[in-house]
């Protein structure tokens, strides 16, 4: 039972930070109808950022932690958004048009750029950082097993619902988010009510960045271990959380992120650890025969 | 009468296919103008041209003293243009609300307010269905969606493309009357593409009669009314 409630936190915390990934991939989604493989690696770069900003804001002496992660938060947010406007820029618009597989091809290009990139320039090893956020509850204890809960799980969780929460206000009650969701539907209309079809498109992609970059410093202070290559496996794990819940649905993508970590919690905790991705990458299959428009996906059924 | 928008010698593209062949075509401040032509023969591309998607070729597109054939779509649609397409192409999945919300994107938000209370009073129907998806609308409804989202933006220029397409006689009547009545009291200019050529021409001021992406006459409602050429070929067999 306390072994249980204890896979069942785990879960939870992973679940969230793969949800906050998927929100990006579901935004992207959202609006020009293309999966952006090199999302995962926008959330590496995320973490490097933080890493980078973290590692100067000591050195300059700035050790207390809440200013200190503030700080570091709006620059990787800032430069992984710079990022993701770059990407769109180069990478996706001029393809804008092109056949359907065209863009999609230069995301995992994208991808792959960016891995070696941050191989170069980092370094291949894994880079560690100290517990930044220490300490938790005592929840419970049964025959000797302490069931915990850190502080940093709870920010986790409370951080990705907060954002979640204001992105789905941002694409629901926002004139950005009404033209974002117009483009996703009719983007010659859209222009035809004078809106900058691209700049909306580019906004998305910036948005979708920095979220993705708070996801990376959030995974950087719950794990305190990152290299250039935790962006792909994030990214596909995060990509299958963005199909389970229903790609274009944002309370979708977070739903899909918690199956998917507590899949992999419970999978590791009583089957085993080396098949958590089978078990995880099963379910998208499942997903995809049963279930292709996801939990929260709509049907798109309409009148013409 | 000034002018507001002149066409000269516009020509367009699809792909490698001409559709519009060097058009001539002035519509002065506070006119009704209608465009009148079989199928195909590029009133909906001269429509889209205007706004710049597909961008003309060669000419020149003069709108309010500026030319505007070369600017993106959105900066044309800027300087208060509107159109009410081909087609609708109503947000199926947004409310009628969202939707006329749309057409004052970018705008004072208590202007647009204001202007939506005359589009529901224009158009009662849109009221009742507020809350509605654009994409469970009835055809006649999504048409009056269509042309309320295009006056939410408060245009001097409106440019309506077949408004009566699909839509019983009545309705078709009722926008028809609107559309006079705009022009009457706001002093709206607007651009007509219409299958009814009958209807079109007793409201239009002038028309220009369209053919294979050239313009083959012009002249008042009543003159183009009375041609026998324009009888056989636009109104016998319409209504």
């Amino acid at each position: 039972m306390a072994y249980a409630l204890q896979q069942l936190i785990n879960g939870i915390t992973l679940g969230m930070i793969y949800g906050l990934i998927a929100v990006g991939y579901t935004m992207v989604y959202g609006i020009i109808g293309m999966i952006n493989f090199a999302h995962g690696d926008v959330f590496m770069i995320g973490a490097f950022l933080s890493l980078i900003a973290l590692t100067g804001l000591g050195m300059l002496g700035i050790t207390y932690v809440p200013l200190a992660l503030f700080l570091t938060l709006i620059f990787a947010a800032g430069i992984a958004a710079l990022y993701g406007w770059t990407i769109e820029r180069v990478a996706y618009r001029p393809l804008r048009g092109s056949f359907r597989l065209a863009p999609l091809i230069s995301a995992i290009g994208m991808s792959i750029a960016l891995q070696n990139f941050a191989q170069v320039a980092q370094g291949a090893r894994d880079k560690n950082l100290p517990e930044l956020i220490p300490g938790g509850f005592k929840i419970f204890e049964e025959n000797g097993f302490v069931v915990q809960l850190s502080w940093m799980q709870i920010v986790i969780t409370v951080v990705t619902v907060a954002l979640l929460g204001l992105f789905t206000w941002l694409v629901t009650k926002t004139s950005l988010g009404r033209a974002m969701r117009a483009c996703e539907q009719d983007m010659k209309m859209t222009s035809l009510l004078g809106i900058d079809v691209n700049r909306t498109i580019g906004l998305t992609f910036v948005i979708g960045a920095a979220l993705a970059a708070v996801a990376g410093l959030l995974f950087l202070l719950y794990y305190g271990s990152i290299n250039f290559y935790i962006g792909f496996n994030a990214g596909v794990k995060a990509f299958t959380a963005a199909v389970l819940g229903g790609v274009g649905s944002l309370p979708g993508a977070v739903i899909g992120g918690l199956a998917i970590g507590l899949i992999e919690a419970f999978w590791s905790g009583y089957a085993s650890v080396e098949y958590k991705d089978v078990a995880a990458f099963s379910v998208l299959i499942v997903v995809l025969i049963f279930m292709p428009t996801g939990l929260l996906g709509r049907a798109d059924v309409e009148k013409v | 009468m000034s002018v507001l928008l002149e066409l000269q010698g516009v020509t367009a593209f699809y792909g490698a296919i001409q559709a519009l062949k060097g058009i001539d075509l002035v519509v002065n401040e506070g006119e009704i103008v209608t465009l009148i032509g079989a199928n195909g023969a590029g009133k909906s591309t001269l429509m889209m041209t205007i706004c710049g998607t597909p961008a003309a070729r060669d000419g020149r597109i003069i709108y309010d003293g500026t030319d505007i054939h070369a600017m993106p779509t959105h900066e044309i649609m800027r300087r208060r243009i509107a159109q009410s397409p081909e087609g609708r192409r109503i947000f199926a999945r947004m409310s009628v609300y969202e939707n006329l919300l749309m057409g004052a994107h970018g705008g004072d938000q208590v202007a647009a307010a204001q202007t939506m209370e005359q589009v529901f009073v224009m158009f009662p129907r849109l009221k009742e269905r507020r809350d509605q998806r654009g994409g469970t609308l009835s055809g006649g409804e999504q048409q009056m969606l269509a042309i309320g989202r295009a006056l939410m933006s408060r245009p001097r220029l409106l440019l309506l493309d077949e408004p009566s397409l699909g839509l019983a006689p009545l309705v078709s009547k009722a926008i028809f009357a609107a559309i006079k009545a705009l022009n009457r009291t706001t002093g709206l200019t607007v651009l007509l593409v219409e299958q009814n050529a009958v209807q079109a021409l007793k409201l239009a001021h002038r028309g220009y009669v369209l053919v294979n992406g050239a313009i083959t006459m012009q002249g008042t409602g009543a003159e183009l009314l009375a041609r026998p050429e324009i009888r056989a070929a636009y109104l016998e067999g319409g209504h």
